[in-house]
């Protein structure tokens, strides 16, 4: 295998990705096509509870939601997965049966991951042990600010062998990261240490989720494949809470990926109140008047 | 070489801010000699839905408030009014008004603002009741806020009618889209302008202009509004909107009244939107002598 010097991935420009962003999201999507767009955003979020007030009930009440997102409109997808803390895998796991909706795991002492390898490698492997499909790791920032990108890249492999067959998502957070330079670099160590997919934030730290690193982590995932032919997924998370930046995100995949990324395989939202979001979108388009918050359950 | 004179662009107010119409769409004001005195947003559903998610999100705010902190920053409002006085004479004027009724209709606004200010704290006092029941109960009613108020401003004014369709919905706990007169615009806008400078919470009132036979079906039928105001006479829009409110049993009202007359403004114009919750408290015993609470 090629070594990489990761002190040497690409510059980015940040005017042009701006830029790039900004004319992505004039396209208009109206109609069907936004009926269709909405429907595969549904099908695209991993509806996520991480408060420290989580309870079984909370869970429970958000694993129904994610098989019955809104009853009354016929024909809706489930959600893509639910995201919860790893003591409530198991109950989560029960709750969806074989409804499809996967369960993802936060793990490696999120949100800071401030703490030592070995409970970062328990840590997922009890996630996993109780039924997870998904890790969601986080990387360890300061690690990486420092330059010691050896360790971060260790780190993430092994937390993948701790995975085993569960698929990994490593979260960058991007709001920590400063620079569009460092958030290209972190995607290239996360993608080469074996990450499945790569994940903008937590969503515990402000900025989480935006368009422009976005789009450098896409442009990321695209050059890797190019060079290696290995898909890498991926999903923004936090701060995505309307049906109308939902879709400005997918035209961005399309735009930088293509079709074969538009699925629930190959890319997610990770939001909690997007989900309401589009329902209510829905349901204005398929009865002709806009809906209010109360006609839709909260979690 | 002579100077060019600025002129003010009159835009919407949404969520404390003042931005153009979503839908880049304009109407020519007209004076008496049919000059364009300015070009006015043509707002349309999209503006009023943006305007509901502003005032939605205010109104926990807003009727979370001390009913005496409402009525200071009403008072604001009038104070702000007053010290631009001028400019609404101005406008009014420009809108085909006489001088003395442009500087009648100004004060009337400013007193208006001043007369619901004072009923902020006392309304709720006025409108609750204790009640007598057949059981150990300690039972009584209070209003409460009935939520987003979407509004049809009257016609026939630019400024008391927008003030007095305003003060009482506000003053009472709940926020507001108000849709401004359509041929009478321009002090509208300018009263988004107090209002963004009177501590009033971006969101609270969120004023649109443009056409009332366009945006009063979206008005009657929104799910996340909760009453409706319709400052007008026409048979036919009022039976609709009854029709479509009847969607989410939103409330309606038709306030046709004359507002430059005195007996116009009333406590019960703010009792119209406010709900009454009744709480059953239970006690040790009943009876007039040894009631515990």
């Amino acid at each position: 295998m090629k070594k990489i010097d990761f002190t040497q991935t690409p510059v980015i420009d940040q005017v042009s990705v701006e830029e790039r962003v900004a004319r992505l999201n004039t396209r208009s999507i109206k109609k069907s096509a936004k009926v269709e767009g909405l429907k595969l955003a549904l099908n695209l979020i991993d509806l996520t509870t991480l408060e420290g007030k989580d309870t079984a009930g909370k869970v429970k009440q958000m694993c129904y939601k994610a098989m019955h997102p809104h009853d009354e409109l016929p024909g809706l997808p489930t959600v893509a997965a639910v995201c919860v803390y790893p003591t409530f895998v198991g109950l989560a796991k029960k709750e969806l049966g074989d409804s499809g909706v996967k369960v993802a795991s936060v793990a490696t002492a999120f949100p800071s991951g401030q703490s030592t390898r070995q409970i970062k490698i328990e840590d997922t492997k009890f996630a996993v042990s109780e039924g997870a499909d998904e890790v969601d790791m986080v990387i360890s920032r300061g690690e990486f600010l420092v330059g010691n990108y050896n360790y971060v890249f260790d780190e993430i492999a092994e937390v993948k062998e701790a995975c085993g067959k569960a698929r990994l998502k490593v979260i960058l957070e991007t709001g920590e990261l400063s620079t569009l330079d460092n958030v290209r670099r972190a995607s290239e160590i996360a993608m080469r240490a074996g990450a499945d997919f790569i994940k903008t934030s937590t969503g515990k730290i402000q900025p989480a989720a935006t368009q422009p690193v976005t789009l450098v982590m896409l442009e990321a995932i695209r050059d890797y494949y190019y060079e290696t032919g290995i898909m890498i997924g991926m999903k923004p998370a936090g701060g995505i809470s309307t049906a109308k930046s939902a879709l400005n995100y997918l035209v961005m995949v399309h735009e930088t990926l293509g079709n074969a990324w538009m699925n629930n395989e190959w890319f997610r939202f990770g939001a909690s109140s997007l989900a309401n979001d589009i329902l209510m979108q829905l349901a204005k388009e398929a009865k002709g008047v806009y809906q209010g918050g109360d006609y839709f359950s909260k979690d | 070489m002579t100077r060019i004179e600025v002129l003010k662009t009159y835009k919407l107010y949404i969520g404390g801010q003042f931005p153009r119409t979503e839908s880049g769409r304009y109407y020519p004001l007209l004076d008496k000699k049919k000059n364009v005195i300015a070009n006015i947003c043509l707002s349309s559903r999209k503006d009023f839905r943006n305007a509901v998610v502003a005032a939605r999100g205010a109104f926990g705010g807003w009727s979370g408030r001390a009913a005496f902190n409402r009525s200071q920053i009403l008072y604001r409002i009038a104070e702000m009014l007053e010290t631009r006085k001028a400019q609404f004479i101005e406008e009014l004027l420009l809108q085909g008004a006489t001088k003395s009724q442009a500087e009648k209709e100004v004060t009337l606004a400013v007193d208006r603002l001043v007369y619901y200010s004072g009923w902020c704290d006392k309304f709720t006092a006025v409108f609750s009741s204790v009640n007598p029941v057949q059981s150990s109960h300690f039972n009584f009613s209070v209003p409460e806020p009935t939520g987003v108020v979407a509004a049809v401003a009257s016609e026939d004014s630019s400024l008391i009618g927008l003030v007095s369709v305003i003060a009482p919905i506000i003053a009472g706990g709940n926020t507001c889209i108000v849709l401004a007169s359509e041929s009478k615009p321009l002090c509208a806008v300018t009263f988004g302008e107090v209002l963004a400078t009177s501590d009033l919470p971006g969101g609270v009132v969120n004023i649109l202009t443009g056409n009332a036979g366009e945006l009063i079906s979206h008005m009657a039928s929104h799910m996340d509004v909760n009453a409706l105001v319709y400052c007008g006479s026409d048979k036919a829009t009022i039976k609709s909107a009854q029709e479509l409110s009847a969607l989410n049993v939103k409330r309606f009202f038709n306030w046709s009244l004359n507002w430059n007359d005195g007996s116009s403004q009333n406590p019960y114009l703010i009792c119209d939107l406010q709900e009454i919750k009744t709480t059953w408290h239970p006690i040790e015993n009943i009876g007039t002598g040894g009631a515990k609470y």
